[in-house]
């Protein structure tokens, strides 16, 4: 019954592969650490905060990756970003049933600029490149940091994103948009406006993600497992399709003030109910509409 | 930064097999310590990275207290430091060693 939320990066591995199963590449012992922080006089990490390997999960033969949110707030720096590229492209050339991307991160490492940038967009197009090959990559969000910025942009390319209701998912994060355009447009502090905004319920009930599990790391196990065998492929038809999917979600929500707008406007009788749904009750809740 | 360098000679040697361990994570008030076997060498060496600086006598003070407690020989550790606490870093070095010594069949059990 472990929470996935309060676990470490190196916890939650071991928690979703096959027991024994990871062999990790370029490990602490390598001690490829940020050439950036050590120029700025700032704390570094002998993974450089996220931990890449070949594994098996269920039986699938994976590449896994898991960002370590602890160490600057997941953010991805030039060694990190190259080590995310790299076991995309390791995943191509060995065949994998699947990439796994255990994501905790609020996007670009600042300190980083321009190489952080660089990596970001570097992760985006391997990706989409990895899934071109036929390979499924697959997201897990659920830990304290969520997934921001130009890492949101990366998850959305993803063939499938499994979240919990802890975890968050958006562009810009909250701070960020108070910061920007102020309390008014965006109260960062509140915190039940920031989960139906970004929130794992409400990114499920869009359908930015795919399946809602409870803050277990077993729970997560199971969805990933899933994800990979159902993944469908990247072509032309598969991207107009999305694009189709978001116009219509633009055209039904796009007047929307606030999520329990749209919860409403999706049917829910008592939107300020939905927060306090169980996992189970709200999957079915989706279910039934999309049968509807 | 401040780099710390400390050495201990005359401790028990590790197996020269034993796999490294990492515990902890490079957080505000935390750190990550990386321990593994150095057969060369009959000494048990720790390397710290710290964010904290000028606290060097506190961290021999808590580093004899390690060795007194775990008194280890051919074995490299290595600390990046984002200015824990004396408790959190001795903490953390048990765990290590926990890690590092606990036999490899029971290590998911």
């Amino acid at each position: 019954m472990a929470s996935y939320y309060e676990a470490t990066a190196r916890e939650r591995l071991a928690g979703v592969l096959d027991p024994d199963s990871f062999v990790e590449v370029l490990p602490p012992t390598a001690r490829l650490v940020s050439p950036h922080l050590q120029a700025l006089d700032l704390p570094t990490a002998f993974d450089d905060g996220v931990i890449i390997g070949g594994a098996t999960l269920d039986g699938l033969p994976v590449q896994v990756a898991a960002q370590e949110g602890g160490f600057m707030g997941g953010a991805v720096g030039e060694v990190q970003g190259a080590k995310i590229v790299g076991l995309l492209a390791r995943a191509q050339a060995r065949d994998a049933a699947g990439v796994v991307l255990l994501l905790e991160t609020g996007g670009v490492r600042l300190q980083e600029a321009n190489a952080g940038l660089i990596a970001v967009s570097e992760i985006i197009r391997a990706i989409c490149a990895t899934r071109a090959a036929g390979i499924p990559v697959v997201a897990a969000i659920g830990g304290q940091y969520g997934c921001f910025g130009g890492m949101g942009i990366a998850a959305g390319c993803c063939s499938a994103i499994v979240m919990s209701e802890e975890g968050r998912l958006g562009l810009s994060g909250p701070e960020v948009i108070e910061t920007a355009r102020g309390v008014d447009e965006f109260d960062s502090r509140d915190r039940a406006l920031v989960w139906r905004t970004v929130g794992g319920k409400h990114r499920f009930l869009m359908g930015d993600c795919d399946i809602l599990v409870d803050d277990r790391i077993d729970a997560f196990r199971v969805a990933l497992a899933h994800a990979l065998r159902a993944a469908g492929g990247l072509d032309l038809a598969a991207v107009e399709r999305e694009h189709a999917l978001l116009a219509a979600r633009l055209d039904a929500y796009g007047q929307c003030r606030d999520g329990e707008d749209i919860w409403r406007a999706m049917g829910f009788d008592t939107p300020q109910d939905v927060p306090m749904l169980a996992t189970d009750v709200l999957v079915a809740a989706r279910q039934a509409r999309q049968a509807a | 930064m401040e780099k710390l360098r400390f050495r201990f000679e005359g401790g028990n040697a590790a197996p020269a097999a034993t796999p490294a361990r990492i515990v902890g994570v490079v957080a505000s008030g935390n750190l990550e310590v990386l321990i593994e076997a150095l057969p060369g060498d009959a000494a048990c060496t720790i390397e710290v990275d710290t964010a904290a600086l000028g606290f060097g006598a506190i961290w021999q003070a808590v580093m004899n207290d390690f060795f007194a407690r775990h008194p280890l020989g051919g074995v490299r550790i290595a600390i990046n430091d984002a200015g824990a606490t004396p408790a959190i870093v001795s903490l953390r070095l048990d765990q290590a060693v926990e890690e590092f010594t606990r036999p490899r069949e029971s290590h998911h059990g």
